[in-house]
C-alpha cells in the first residue's frame, strides 16, 4: 500500500471532517439544499460523514418560487432518499407578508429578496450553523472567504474582520443570535465537483445535461422562455440544445449551448471550457464588479 | 492525481502576482471572462499593463486601495497534480496571513528580485516557513531578464540564502532562476539560461516528492463525533468518527483510549463505501472497538506502545493575531487542540522573537499583533499532544478570546513543561 490519496479523496476527507466538526460543536445546524450540483455533492458528503446513521440535521431550501420544475422534483426525491427533514423558506411568503417587495420591470428577479427570506428562516429556526455549497474558485469575493464564516446578529459578513483559519482547527464560537456559515466545498473546483459526481455516480437534475429547450438571447446569455421572465422588444425565442452549468432561480440563470448529454461529456466540456460557470450563466453576478461581495455582506449565500 | 498545497508570500513588486498569473494562465486556470474583467478594470484605472493582481484581489477595498488584505486561495491543475495556492500579501497583516497559509502548506514559494537579492522580507518568509514546518521550500530568483540572465548573480543569491538557511530547520530547499514576465523556467525550461540544469518551476511543483512528508509511524485518532444510528438495523452500532492525524490504523490493532486508559482492539474501520483494511492521515473514517467502553468527542485513540504526551503544562511558540488586545502573562483563553477544547492560562512569556534577526527579547512583557513568542501555559483539561515538529495535527492549537470569540493566536507545541 502506498498510503496516498487522490485529490478527490483528499477533498472528500476534508469536507467530511468539516461537516462532522459542525455536527459535534453546534446545537442547531442546517444544510442549504437547492438541488444544484454543489448542494447535491454537499449532501452526498454529509450522508457519508454520518453513515450508517441519517443526517443529524435538517436541510433547507430557499425557494424563490421561480423554479425549474425538474429541479423541485429532484429536490423532493433526494431529500426523501436521505431521510432528512426538509425546511422550505419561501420568498413568495416573504412577499405576501410584506417582508420584501417584488421587483418590477422586464429584468425583475428575486435574487436579492432571497437574503431576507434566508435570514428570517435562520432566525425563526434558531439555526446556529448553516452549510452552504459555495466554492472559492467560483468568484473573487468567495476566494477570500473562510470555511467557517462568521455572521453577526444581522447575518452580515465582514470581509475585513474574518477569523484566521489555521491547520484544520475551526473556531465556531459565537454569541446568541450570531451564526456561522460553513462551506465544506471551499477547496473544490467546478471540475473537481464533476469528476467526483462521475466517480461516485451521484444523481443530478436532468437540466445539467444537454436537452432541447425554448430559449432567447439576452446580454450574450441564453435564458429559458418560461412564466417568470418577460421578453423585451427585439428578443426572440428559438429552440436550442442546451444544458445548465449552474442551477439557480429560473429568471436569472442562463443555459449554455452544449451537446454534453452524459457525465463523461460534461467532464470533457468543463475541462476544456474557457469561461467560468458564473461568468457564463449568472445574470446576478453581472450587476457590478463587486456584485457578489455586496450581496454576501448583506447575508446572501 | 495527487494534491499539493503551496503558500506564496511577497509584494506586487517582486513579481509574485505575475508569477501566479502565469502559472494559472499557462495551465488554463484563468478563464476568458476573468481575464477580460481584469483587462477592463486595468484599463479603467489607467494601469499601464494588465494587472494580474486584480485576479486575486477581489474585495472592493482591495481594488480601491490597490492592496491585498487577506489570504486568497487559487486553484489550478495539470494532468499530474491539483494545486491549491494560498497567496498571502507582503505588507499588512503579513505574519498572520503567512502563518495561516503556511499552516497547511506542503511547499512554500519565496520570491526574490534578482536585482536586489535576499532582503529582509525573504528571510522572514523563509523563517516562517521553517517555523510552521512546511516540508519543502523553493526560492525563485525572479526578474533574471533584468540581470541579463547572469549565472553569477544567481549563484551569489543562492549562496547568500543558503548561509542564512543553515540557521533554520529546512529539510528540502530548491533554487530556480526565472523570469515570470517572460515565462523563463516557469512552465518550460528557458533557452536564455542554458547554464541552469534544474527543472522549471512547474515541473518541480509536479515532481516534488510529498508522500513521505506525512507521519505514518505514530497512530493518532482524535475522536470527533460518535455515530449512533439508533435504528433497528444498526441497533448497537457505535462508530467513533474522526480524521486520522498520524500513523496507520488497522482492524485488530491493540489500542488505548485517552484519557480513560481503557484498552481494546479495533474491530473495524468503516466508511460509507464499506470497511477498509487500513486508515492513514488524512482519511476520515469511523472506528469501532471490540469492547464496549466509554469513548466520546475529544478522546484520543492510539496504539498502546506509542502514546502522545498527556499533560496540562505545555511549552509553545505562539503567533499573536489580535489588534485589539495583547497577549500577557496571567491571561486566560479558550483553547482548541485536535477535537479537544478547554481553557488555557498563560503562565509565562519567556521571550518575544524578532523574526528579522531571530533575536530573543527576554524583557518583553506582551505580544502584539503579528508578534511571535515563546510561552508556558497550563490548560484546564489534559491535552494529548506531540511536538509540532513530529506531528502538525497533534502539535498545533489555537487560542480564542473569551469575550469576543476571535481567534487570537496560533500555537506550535514544543513539548511538555519540564
Amino acid at each position: 500500500m502506498d498510503y496516498e490519496l487522490s485529490h478527490l479523496r483528499m477533498l472528500e476527507a476534508e469536507s467530511i471532517h468539516i461537516i462532522r466538526e459542525v455536527a459535534a460543536e453546534f446545537e442547531r445546524p442546517c444544510l442549504l439544499f437547492s438541488g444544484g450540483k454543489d448542494s447535491v455533492v454537499m449532501m452526498h458528503l454529509a450522508a457519508k460523514a454520518f453513515f450508517p446513521a441519517r443526517l443529524p440535521f435538517p436541510v433547507m431550501h430557499v425557494d424563490t418560487g421561480h423554479n425549474f420544475p425538474e429541479v423541485i422534483t429532484f429536490r423532493d426525491e433526494a431529500v426523501e432518499r436521505s431521510g432528512a427533514r426538509l425546511v422550505v423558506a419561501s420568498v413568495e411568503e416573504s412577499i405576501r407578508t410584506g417582508r420584501v417587495a417584488e421587483e418590477t420591470g422586464p429584468r425583475a428577479n428575486r435574487n436579492r429578496l432571497q437574503t431576507t427570506t434566508l435570514l428570517d428562516a435562520i432566525e425563526e429556526n434558531r439555526f446556529d450553523a448553516v452549510f452552504g455549497g459555495a466554492r472559492r474558485d467560483e468568484e473573487k469575493a468567495r476566494a477570500k472567504e473562510r470555511v467557517y464564516s462568521f455572521r453577526d446578529d444581522f447575518g452580515q459578513w465582514d470581509p475585513k474582520n474574518q477569523r484566521p483559519e489555521l491547520w484544520s482547527l475551526y473556531n465556531g464560537r459565537h454569541h446568541q443570535g450570531e451564526h456561522i456559515r460553513v462551506f465544506p466545498l471551499s477547496n473544490w473546483t467546478e471540475l473537481d465537483i464533476w469528476q467526483y459526481i462521475g466517480e461516485e455516480e451521484i444523481l443530478l437534475p436532468t437540466i445539467y445535461f444537454a436537452h432541447r429547450r425554448e430559449v432567447f438571447r439576452r446580454d450574450g446569455m441564453l435564458y429559458a422562455v418560461g412564466p417568470y421572465i418577460t421578453l423585451a422588444d427585439g428578443e426572440e425565442a428559438f429552440a436550442a440544445t442546451v444544458r445548465y452549468r449552474t442551477v439557480g432561480d429560473a429568471s436569472y440563470t442562463g443555459a449554455v449551448e452544449s451537446d454534453a448529454d452524459t457525465i463523461d461529456k460534461v467532464i470533457a466540456e468543463v475541462a476544456a471550457t474557457r469561461l467560468t460557470e458564473r461568468g457564463a450563466t449568472r445574470g446576478d453576478d453581472r450587476v457590478s464588479e463587486a456584485a457578489m461581495e455586496d450581496r454576501k455582506r448583506e447575508g446572501y449565500f | 492525481m495527487e494534491m499539493l498545497r503551496l503558500a506564496t508570500a511577497g509584494s506586487v513588486d517582486d513579481g509574485k502576482s505575475t508569477l501566479i498569473g502565469r502559472l494559472l494562465y499557462d495551465s488554463k486556470a484563468i478563464f476568458e471572462d476573468q481575464l477580460e474583467s481584469v483587462e477592463r478594470t486595468s484599463r479603467d484605472r489607467g494601469d499601464a499593463y494588465t494587472n494580474l493582481a486584480l485576479l486575486t484581489d477581489g474585495l472592493r477595498a482591495e481594488r480601491e486601495q490597490g492592496i491585498t488584505i487577506d489570504v486568497a486561495y487559487r486553484y489550478f491543475a495539470t494532468p499530474k497534480r491539483k494545486f491549491i495556492i494560498a497567496d498571502t500579501p507582503g505588507h499588512t497583516q503579513y505574519t498572520r496571513n503567512m502563518v495561516t497559509g503556511a499552516s497547511t502548506a506542503d511547499l512554500a514559494l519565496v520570491l526574490v528580485d534578482a536585482r536586489h537579492g535576499v532582503v529582509e522580507q525573504s528571510r522572514r518568509h523563509a523563517f516562517l516557513a521553517s517555523l510552521l514546518r512546511v516540508p519543502h521550500l523553493v526560492l525563485c530568483v525572479n526578474k533574471m531578464d533584468l540581470v541579463d540572465y547572469d549565472q553569477d548573480t544567481f549563484e551569489a543569491i543562492k549562496d547568500d540564502f543558503r548561509s542564512f538557511a543553515t540557521k533554520l530547520d529546512i529539510t528540502d530547499l530548491a533554487f530556480i532562476p526565472i523570469s515570470a514576465l517572460n515565462g523563463d523556467n516557469v512552465v518550460n525550461r528557458s533557452a536564455s539560461m542554458p547554464w541552469y540544469e534544474g527543472s522549471s518551476l512547474l515541473h518541480h511543483l509536479e515532481e516534488v516528492f510529498i508522500a513521505s512528508d506525512r507521519n505514518l509511524i505514530d497512530a493518532r485518532f482524535p475522536v470527533q463525533y460518535v455515530i449512533r444510528p439508533m435504528s433497528d438495523e444498526h441497533h448497537d452500532y457505535r462508530g467513533y468518527a474522526g480524521t486520522v492525524a498520524g500513523g496507520v490504523l488497522k482492524p485488530g490493532d491493540e489500542v488505548v483510549v485517552l484519557p480513560s486508559g481503557f484498552t481494546s482492539r479495533i474491530a473495524a474501520i468503516d466508511t460509507a463505501d464499506g470497511p477498509v483494511s487500513e486508515a492513514f492521515a488524512p482519511m476520515a473514517v469511523a472506528v469501532t472497538l471490540a469492547d464496549d467502553i466509554d469513548v466520546s468527542r475529544g478522546d484520543m485513540i492510539c496504539r498502546t506502545h506509542n502514546q502522545p504526551h498527556v499533560g496540562q503544562d505545555i511549552e509553545a511558540m505562539v503567533c499573536w493575531f489580535s489588534e485589539q488586545a495583547q497577549l500577557r502573562r496571567g491571561a486566560k483563553y479558550h483553547i482548541k487542540h485536535t477535537t479537544r477544547t478547554g481553557r488555557a492560562l498563560v503562565k509565562d512569556l519567556q521571550y518575544r522573537l524578532d523574526i528579522n534577526t531571530l533575536h530573543r527579547d527576554e524583557s518583553a512583557d506582551a505580544l502584539g499583533l503579528n508578534e511571535i513568542g515563546r510561552i508556558s501555559m497550563r490548560t484546564t483539561v489534559p491535552l494529548f499532544f506531540d511536538e509540532y515538529r513530529r506531528n502538525r495535527d497533534t502539535g498545533s492549537f489555537i487560542l480564542i478570546d473569551e469575550a469576543t470569540n476571535s481567534t487570537v493566536a496560533g500555537g506550535i507545541i514544543l513539548g511538555p513543561t519540564q
